[in-house]
């Protein structure tokens, strides 16, 4: 049984690793750290969050100081996808943000049925599609 | 040891406490009362209620009708309400047991108001009912503000009425509302430059200044010579009291059908089986830690980075929330909070994101555990300011929303969404001074209740929705403002362009305000959000979070002036305004978001922007559609929307190119794969083991919680007892830094140093 545990990590619970819902990648033991499985980069603020004022001209301009905080990206090795985005502390430690107890999640799903999509939960209709022009 | 000796070393013992009692000089805040959220043991009244009435549809009735009485008081305060956060909504009413338990408060409305309000009734409880100079009576009705006796900060006042059936006290009722003015050194109630509680203003532990529902005129008068809004002060006073009057008279029509062990067992049942379902619900998440942490990048007064951290255990149906590592309190900086305040504001997390179908009351947080350290941000002393307790508290309520959607996303039963964490500051003006009719006013725009909300795992965020403490809040009509206050905001709830939060998913977006003063010469401004280096919030699952949002000013210019002699030099972003400088002469600089109280002057600009809630998953999945409507929208440019999400369309008919755009992205996913290094490799490096050598740090370091970082390396504590911290003025910063210089020029120029000269 594989148990969804985010947009794109799942824990198989027979062989006890995690893996990529993307392209079925096994990042490695479910009893560790997912990251550790994956490839990280050190993204520079400005190439996602742009100076919507100049920064020649000004100290602040909306984008982040980069050498006020990193943005940490955590990619599938095997497919590319971003599987995490970590804001942090200058060249802090990546932190260890899910440490799961696998005996436990193993005796919860064995008395539940496996889920092969993920529960949206209770649904409100709001349609984004709309077309009406301001 | 015979019963004699018993019976006379109990009376000894009742003695020394009746004398204590006796004689206390101080009834200070009481951690017995301030440091327990969970609901009060069951007492004998509710023993027996619950034995007399079993019957579950009477018990939903009665809670229905309770409900709808809390929604009424609601609606009388919003709609009668003289403050800003009462017209728009930053109020509650709420009911609460004869033990102080909060049960029910209204459906819209601020939370953590009410949440917190059961600590003021509970030290009423304990220290007046038999107090002979107080006592508890009904007709009674007892203020309170003060963030030590239980309150988020002192500019939400509460009026708190018990209600009685029969001479016997059945339960209590009680209204809280975002006042604003509080007579603090600067106006608006939320002093950033307060340095000790001494300079926060008001400061009522609860009193009685109500007797026979009519306010004392001479107890209110003083209030009135308290703060900078006097009119204000008194007519809320009475909106909060009709308020409750309301609810009493509810409550009473209950007691008249249904009878008052009845209204008991309701009360009770509804807090118990709260904390049943709660239990069961934590029982139905995985077990494991998820650990998070957010950036604080300013005390309001200087930048600096101060670490807000989490760590979430969740084991059977216990859920522990642990801020080790968190900062420590700063002594002469208001950005603490007092504990209550901080699980108030999960509770908020709980209540209105993650279980909103649960009666909102203090149940919902009573069986979740918290670890912390006292003298840190998060748990901070009696004696440290906390004015500005909103910017710890919001931090708590992201890491802690942060952290629960992944728990959430393997459940198979949910109650709400998935959703990235929502914009968490109030990206807002605070105003006050002398306004067009002569009146002397301290209050806030509304524009805080417009935060973006975060993505949800199927669909974006929506702009500007509302703020993390509260639903069901508005905005404010602008021109109902203007009535009051001589400032226009020119450019209002216009989207600010290319702030989006990427993702699959992409955050709810907030919005451009630009104001300029108008109509009074003594009137200013004050802004009081983090945020302007680091973003304030997380992503989930492979999603960014909002950038970073600073004040800018035009000064030198007489708008208005501009506006009728060359008005095509008006723009209306902040973008233009700023890159193109339109207006000659003009003076144009930008700024972190706290800014101190700030004299305006006639048409000169204060432009800020409400901050995006964060994005959910890759990028690249987000479907091409979307990210064009976001161009159609104005929400992103054409260029960055390229960039961000690689997708190829024509600029002209904005058709989608699909095949490129999969080629595009495909090549990106490969470059990722390049760019990207295998993690003990980055870990080896890119981890320092130290925070940053030139940049002031509070907070444990790489996830050693026993040792606490104090604003430099070489200031280390130990975290069970950081001791006090103070930060110097930024203005004797800047003064050393240009004696400095002076000093050095003097060298250069074969001068004496200045002092020598004496």
């Amino acid at each position: 049984m594989k148990v969804l545990m985010t947009e794109y990590l799942r824990i198989d619970l027979d062989s006890e690793n995690w893996e990529c819902r993307v392209c079925d990648h096994v990042i490695g033991p479910a009893r560790g750290n997912y990251k550790e499985g994956l490839l990280v980069y050190n993204r520079d603020p400005a190439d996602i969050h742009p100076s919507i004022i100049d920064p020649e001209k000004y100290r602040f301009t909306f984008c982040p100081d980069r050498e006020w905080v990193n943005i940490y990206e955590f990619y599938c090795p095997s497919c590319g996808t971003q599987v995490e985005v970590e804001y942090t502390f200058p060249n802090h430690m990546p932190l260890y943000d899910m440490e799961v107890d696998i005996d436990a999640l193993k005796e919860q799903w064995s008395h539940r049925e496996e889920i092969l999509e993920p529960v949206k939960g209770p649904n409100i209709l709001v349609d984004r599609c709309h077309t009406h022009k301001h | 040891m015979n019963n004699e000796t018993n019976n006379s070393a109990l009376q000894d013992q009742e003695l020394i406490e009746k004398f204590l009692k006796d004689t206390t000089l101080f009834l200070g805040p009481d951690p017995e009362i301030m440091r327990d959220h969970r609901i009060m043991p069951r007492t004998p009244e509710e023993e027996k209620a619950m034995e007399a009435f079993t019957d579950l549809n009477q018990i939903a009735s009665i809670r229905d009708r309770l409900q709808s009485a809390c929604e009424e008081g609601f609606e009388m305060v919003e709609q009668m309400g003289a403050a800003p956060g009462a017209k728009w909504g930053d109020i509650i009413t709420g009911i609460y047991s004869a033990s102080g338990d909060l049960t029910i408060g209204s459906a819209g409305g601020v939370l953590i108001f009410s949440a917190l309000v059961h600590h003021p009734i509970k030290f009423i409880i304990k220290n007046w009912i038999d107090e002979k100079t107080v006592g508890v009576s009904a007709g009674d009705g007892f203020i309170h503000n003060d963030s030590r006796y239980g309150n988020v900060h002192n500019t939400d006042q509460s009026m708190i009425l018990p209600v009685f059936h029969e001479g016997k006290l059945v339960c209590w009722v009680a209204s809280t509302v975002h006042e604003g003015e509080c007579g603090a050194i600067e106006p608006g109630g939320m002093p950033s430059m307060a340095e000790t509680s001494f300079d926060e203003g008001l400061k009522m532990s609860p009193f009685k200044v109500v007797e026979n529902y009519e306010i004392k005129r001479d107890l209110l008068t003083f209030l009135q010579n308290s703060v900078r809004e006097p009119k204000l002060q008194y007519e809320d006073m009475k909106v909060k009291l009709f308020a409750c009057m309301r609810l009493e008279k509810r409550i009473k029509e209950v007691l008249s059908t249904d009878g008052p062990e009845a209204l008991t067992a309701c009360l009770r049942y509804t807090n118990e089986s709260v904390v049943t379902e709660v239990r069961r619900r934590i029982s139905e998440w995985p077990d494991m830690t998820v650990r998070t942490q957010t950036i604080m990048d300013s005390t309001l007064r200087e930048n600096a980075l101060l670490k807000v951290n989490l760590a979430v255990i969740k084991k059977g149906d216990r859920l522990i929330f642990d801020f080790s590592g968190t900062s420590p309190e700063l002594t002469n900086r208001a950005i603490n909070t007092q504990l209550p305040g901080m699980k108030g504001m999960v509770g908020q997390a709980f209540m209105n994101h993650i279980w909103p179908d649960l009666p909102r009351g203090q149940a919902g947080l009573s069986p979740v555990e918290f670890v912390t350290q006292p003298g840190t941000l998060v748990d901070c002393s009696y004696s440290a300011p906390n004015s500005q307790s909103l910017m710890s508290i919001f931090h708590s309520f992201t890491v802690a929303q942060h952290a629960c959607a992944k728990f959430l996303y393997s459940c198979p039963d949910k109650y709400t969404r998935v959703l990235a964490p929502w914009h968490n500051m109030i990206n807002t003006f605070i105003w006050g001074g002398v306004n067009q009719h002569g009146e002397t006013l301290g209050n806030l725009c509304a524009d805080l209740n417009g935060m973006g909300g975060g993505a949800r795992m199927d669909r974006d965020g929506e702009h500007a929705l509302s703020p993390i403490f509260a639903t069901m809040a508005d905005i404010g009509e602008q021109e109902m403002n203007e009535e009051e206050v001589p400032f226009l905001q020119l450019v209002s709830k216009k989207m600010t362009a290319n702030t989006q939060a990427p993702g699959k998913y992409r955050g709810g977006m907030g919005y451009t305000m630009i104001a300029a003063t108008k109509d009074s010469e003594q009137w200013g401004f004050m802004t009081t959000t983090q945020g302007s280096k680091v973003p304030t919030i997380q992503g989930l699952f492979g999603g960014y979070a909002g950038g970073s949002y600073p004040l800018c000013k035009v000064q030198g210019v007489d708008v208005y002036e501009v506006l009728l002699e060359n008005p095509q030099l008006f723009k209306h972003s902040i973008h233009e305004i700023m890159n193109e400088q339109p207006f000659p002469d003009a003076r144009y600089t930008t700024h972190h978001m706290g800014m101190g109280f700030d004299i305006s002057k006639r048409g000169e600009l204060y432009m800020i922007s409400q901050g995006s809630g964060g994005g959910y998953g890759d990028p690249l999945e987000r479907d091409p559609l979307y990210v064009i409507m976001d161009i159609e929208e104005g929400l992103i440019s054409p260029e960055w929307a390229k960039k961000l999400y690689k997708v190829e369309f024509n600029e002209t008919t904005l058709v989608v190119d699909n095949e490129a755009t999969e080629k595009l992205r495909a090549e990106y996913r490969e470059q990722r794969k390049k760019q990207g290094v295998p993690y003990a490799e980055f870990v080896k490096t890119q981890v320092k083991d130290h925070p940053p050598e030139n940049i002031p740090f509070y907070g444990a370091w790489n996830g050693d919680n026993e040792v606490i970082y104090a604003g430099s390396l070489d200031d280390k504590r130990d975290a069970q007892n950081p001791g006090p911290i103070y930060v110097t003025h930024p203005k004797d910063v800047r003064i050393a830094e240009l004696e400095a210089k002076l000093a050095a020029a003097r060298k250069d120029a074969g001068l004496p140093p200045e002092n020598e000269r004496k």
